[in-house]
């Protein structure tokens, strides 16, 4: 059982305090690590993985420092943000490199093992330069995983997927996280959080502001409506029709259209369209306005 | 070859800037094989061709393009990143790309340089100026490899190094010349064939010892600051 310990962990770049005093334990399973775009969230991946050294504090896999301790990476994989692929090797070779590197005894087996993991066995000869993001990213991840580590970090991983691609990701990230292993991936994105991981550390503004069980935390904020725009060919008889559904607590009407304030998430966009169609009216932008992780927060820090 | 030095020779001729290494090898020859056509006094044309394109351009400039895009190129599209979260020691990397870098740089600056020497006089100064080359390759390549971890802007830098400092400075500061790879490549070329066409300015003791110096001191640094490279979160 590997764990990933924070310990009191600042970091500052200058007058800048990018991480303040964050202290937290990865253990087995998947964790996401949340937070809005500037939070520190990839401060925190960096320093994990032994990229940055922290400015006060400690970070250490199983009891070792990841700073200046090459040794970590046989127990850690990482998924980097930023795109970092040898575009001039095919994704078969740049897997293999990894495995070479990582001195595994048949780097072959690993390798085929890593490509099948991320369904990328049928492209694996063509040269990387040649693939979508998505492809990409997922050659990193077969990358990452060759030598099958205990603790595998990935910064916003989702990113340039589409939606097959990120289900797909998703479950590979459950199943390692159920056989063991220690997952944290971080995103801006609540709902694609959701969908991976129960456990998640949140990061605001460099400060640890929630950590634990997600559903906890979201059902915290069930007393908050969620915010939607709507315009549509007739706005006025479409919240008529609206303000008797049971899951929209509120409706205002303005020059721009309507701003609807809905009590459950799932029941007005699953409504939404059924009134439309029965009433005729044809929807033209249906917008989450206070969908972002800012919102959520600033609900969270005044709650 | 490691895999790490496999990545790097297929990184470095992968891409288009390996192109940048032909001109000058093929200028430097193409005046000697003028020159000699045209029967011109190698006397007249020996230094400015060997010494002043040959061992003050085409040698440096070729072990900055070198030295500056087995790492530097790396650092920058962050492919780092796949060589350095393996569980290898960070001299292993540094040694598996300086020796990559001198070796490309070497043969590069030293083929013509044999060429141009063999043609300007004979084969015995062709051969001086070959390994004189090679030691000049290892000192400019240690010593660019560690531009391109201490700052971002390693060709700038190295361009400054070349130009100013020896090239400028070189010239008319006496006292820079111990600190100048241009002059040590020369005193030892000069040792192993002396000819009125090169002239030493620093001698063979401070030549061979500065030329281990650099290589050594900047290869240690650069296996240092490797083991310390950060990364700066882009969102952070």
């Amino acid at each position: 059982m590997t764990t990933v310990e924070l310990e009191n962990v600042s970091r500052w770049y200058g007058n800048v305090v990018a991480v303040n005093d964050i202290s937290m334990t990865l253990e087995p399973g998947v964790t996401g690590l949340l937070g809005p775009n500037g939070a520190g969230k990839t401060t925190v991946l960096h320093m994990m993985a032994g990229f940055l050294s922290p400015s006060r504090g400690t970070v250490t896999v199983d009891g070792a420092p990841t700073w200046r301790n090459p040794e970590i990476y046989r127990r850690l994989g990482l998924v980097a943000e930023r795109e970092a692929v040898h575009g001039f090797l095919t994704a078969r070779e740049f897997v293999q490199a990894s495995a070479r590197m990582q001195k595994l005894p048949d780097a072959k087996a690993a390798t085929e093992r890593a490509l099948q993991l991320v369904e990328m066995t049928d492209a694996a000869d063509r040269r990387i330069e040649t693939y979508s993001k998505g492809m990409r990213q997922r050659t990193r991840v077969a990358a990452a995983l060759v030598h099958d580590p205990q603790v595998l970090l990935l910064d916003e991983p989702f990113n340039g997927m589409d939606p097959r691609q990120r289900m797909h990701m998703m479950s590979l990230l459950h199943d390692l996280g159920d056989r063991g292993h220690t997952i944290l991936f971080s995103s801006h994105i609540l709902e694609e959080v959701e969908q991976v991981s129960g456990t998640v550390q949140v990061i605001v503004a460099g400060r640890l502001a929630a950590s634990g069980d997600y559903r906890r935390i979201r059902r915290l904020m069930t007393n908050r409506p969620h915010v939607f725009a709507v315009q549509s060919s007739d706005d006025r008889r479409l919240a008529v029709a609206l303000i008797g559904e049971k899951s929209v607590s509120g409706v205002e009407i303005d020059n721009a259209g309507l701003t609807v304030r809905a009590s459950d998430y799932g029941s007005f966009t699953r409504a939404l369209p059924r009134i439309a169609i029965g009433e005729g009216i044809r929807l033209r932008k249906l917008l989450p306005s206070d969908e972002s992780l800012e919102s959520v927060f600033s609900y969270l820090l005044e709650a | 070859m490691s895999t790490v030095a496999w990545i790097t020779a297929r990184g470095l001729f992968g891409r288009r800037r390996v192109l940048l290494l032909l001109p000058l090898p093929l200028l430097l020859v193409g005046l000697a094989v003028l020159c000699r056509s045209y029967d011109v006094n190698p006397a007249d044309w020996g230094a400015p061709v060997l010494v002043g394109l040959g061992l003050a351009v085409v040698l440096p400039v070729i072990s900055l393009i070198v030295g500056t895009g087995v790492l530097g190129s790396e650092v920058d599209d962050g492919t780092i990143v796949h060589i350095l979260t393996k569980p290898l020691p960070r001299r292993d990397i540094i040694l598996a790309k300086l020796g990559i870098a001198i070796g490309v740089s070497a043969v590069t600056a030293a083929v013509p340089l044999f060429v141009a020497g063999a043609l300007a006089d004979s084969a015995r100064l062709g051969l001086g100026l070959a390994v004189a080359a090679v030691v000049g390759a290892c000192a400019y390549s240690a010593f660019f490899l560690l531009l391109s971890l201490l700052t971002r802007r390693p060709v700038l830098l190295g361009l400054v190094y070349i130009l100013v400092w020896e090239g400028l400075l070189g010239r008319f500061v006496s006292g820079t010349r111990v600190l100048s790879i241009e002059q040590y490549v020369i005193t030892i070329a000069d040792k192993i064939a002396p000819t009125a066409i090169l002239e030493a300015k620093v001698s063979l003791t401070v030549s061979v010892v500065m030329a281990v110096i650099f290589v050594l001191g900047c290869t240690l640094a650069a296996v240092d600051r490797l083991r310390s490279f950060s990364m700066a979160g882009e969102t952070s």
